[in-house]
């Protein structure tokens, strides 16, 4: 269980969300919407430890988070990346390696053999030898599942996966996602499109500047709660 | 006449110590340069580099004043700055490049009159272009250590180096202390800086840090090509540079930076990743 709890985090005078308090459950995806500038990021960026916050906590079982961060693994949103780095695809996904080896230690031939079998897995090995600048959207992103497989995380979060990447790689995306789950994984993904919420997801955390709603999809997405996070005339299309 | 006179270079080579002392210094320079260059320019911190280089001027005064080595010095100015920059940048909603500019000027103005007060005006104008003839033994062998220092970081915090450089966030992600590895960087940029002080002097060494790296950037698409390709272009341009500086009598600084810029024209043009002659394929 990855708990938050009595979370606040402001950017200068300016408050993000307050005494905030989910748990996410093993097992599950848990989607995250809310509208742009809802704190979605910022709220996993803060339980990364990468933003500072101003009280509370995050623990996954019992134990602070911060100290166990190589059991987490970060997918952040593409438009993050510098596409013109000397680097290629191979290389990415070997550098989830780096989080256990630690200092002074090369990726061996172990590791190696691992960021194959994940390039294999997300069906992109011919696409090794790549800089990553020449790879679609889709094929990047699957590059940093990749690197999330090799890392062998118990929790993985996923800022915006799907922004502007073809149906083919959201499916192989979502497939390996729902492995994850059923191999007794924290998955949250942090989401925007609400049409698939239904059908990606277990559990749904509605913010906005806050916890809106938070539980098992069946429970939580519904017409008021989308209209309290969005806007009512959202939520009058989407459930109509 | 351009043979006689590349004949003459060499043949002065094999005569006189100080040239061969040059010779060294600028090739070793030439390396150092070319490999925390290609990190300068990958993290986006080309304004950094000058910043660093002209912030350890009062180091280099307050040396000559005590006596000491001016390694000591510059590297206390060059972290010192590092970190001011880095708090102005983030205790206040300044830009980084704005923080940079007013923290550099201030102490390169500080620099000068520390110089002023040194009373070595002869010595100001070596530190500002460079006088690689007048290298010392002392000299030679603190940048042989600096050299040593440069590859002994790369070597032990690559993968470090590259996943910051890359995917500073993704790193911060998994715990790694991302600010020990900027500031580690800073501490050896710092010491890279004296030493390129000797070869092009202060108001070039940028050039020695970003034009080299970015003619390697334009060859390659992995990060240790790049680095080795960077060092190359940085010993040629100070083995070239020197010829110059000696035949011509130019000052050392200007002759090695302009044939690291011609390298790089060429390269601009001709390079398969600009594509304006040759295709990348993949």
């Amino acid at each position: 269980m990855l708990r938050v709890e009595d979370l606040t985090v402001s950017y200068g005078s300016n408050m993000i969300f307050k005494d905030l308090a989910v748990d996410f459950r093993p097992g599950k995806i848990t989607g995250i919407i809310g509208p742009n500038g809802a704190g979605k990021s910022t709220l996993i960026k803060s339980i990364l430890g990468m933003i500072k916050k101003n009280a509370g906590s995050a623990t996954l079982d019992g134990q602070e988070l911060s100290k166990n961060l190589t059991k987490v693994a970060y997918v952040e949103q593409r438009k993050d990346i510098d596409l013109a780095f000397p680097i290629n695809v191979f290389e990415v996904v070997l550098s989830g390696s780096y989080s256990r080896l630690g200092l002074f230690k090369d990726a061996g031939k172990k590791e190696k053999a691992e960021a194959l079998e994940a390039l294999a897995q997300v069906n992109l090995s011919e696409f090794k030898n790549r800089q990553i600048g020449n790879l679609s959207g889709g094929q990047l992103q699957r590059v940093f599942v990749a690197r999330a497989i090799v890392q062998q995380a118990e929790v993985v979060i996923l800022d915006e996966p799907f922004v502007g990447i073809d149906m083919k790689s959201e499916k192989q995306i979502m497939d390996i996602l729902k492995s994850w789950r059923d191999s007794g994984k924290i998955i949250i993904v942090v989401h925007h499109d609400l049409n698939k919420v239904n059908d990606y997801f277990d559990d749904l955390l509605i913010m906005n500047h806050g916890v809106v709603a938070m539980g098992p999809v069946a429970e939580t997405y519904n017409q008021t709660n989308i209209q309290k996070a969005f806007s009512a005339d959202l939520s009058a299309v989407l459930f109509a | 006449m351009f043979l006689n006179s590349i004949q003459e270079f060499f043949s002065a080579l094999g005569h006189y110590g100080f040239l061969q002392s040059a010779l060294v210094t600028a090739v070793m320079v030439g390396i150092m340069s070319g490999i925390i260059g290609s990190f300068i320019i990958l993290r986006g911190m080309s304004l950094m580099g000058d910043a660093i280089s002209h912030s350890v001027l009062p180091g280099v005064a307050v040396a000559y004043i005590l006596g000491i080595n001016i390694v000591f010095g510059a590297s206390l100015f060059g972290i010192l700055a590092a970190g001011l920059i880095g708090v102005v940048a983030t205790k206040s909603k300044l830009k980084s490049d704005t923080a940079i500019g007013v923290v550099f000027s201030a102490f390169y103005a500080l620099g000068f009159i520390l110089i002023s007060m040194a009373e070595s005006s002869t010595n100001l104008h070596h530190i500002l272009f460079g006088n690689i003839l007048a290298v010392s033994d002392s000299d030679l062998i603190t940048t042989a250590i600096v050299l040593a220092i440069v590859i002994a970081f790369v070597v032990f915090f690559y993968k470090e180096l590259l996943i910051t450089s890359f995917d500073n966030n993704y790193a911060k992600s998994y715990g790694l202390n991302t600010n020990l590895i900027h500031y580690g960087l800073m501490l050896v940029l710092t010491l890279v800086t004296v030493s390129a002080l000797q070869t092009v002097g202060i108001i070039l060494v940028v050039a020695m840090l970003v034009t080299p790296a970015a003619t390697a950037f334009l060859w390659t698409n992995r990060l240790h090509k790049m680095l080795v390709l960077a060092a190359i272009f940085g010993v040629i341009s100070s083995i070239v540079g020197l010829y110059f500086s000696y035949t011509f009598n130019w000052a050392s600084g200007p002759a090695i930076v302009i044939t690291a810029a011609a390298m790089f024209l060429v390269s601009f043009i001709f390079s398969p990743k600009q594509g304006f002659v040759f295709k990348e394929k993949y």
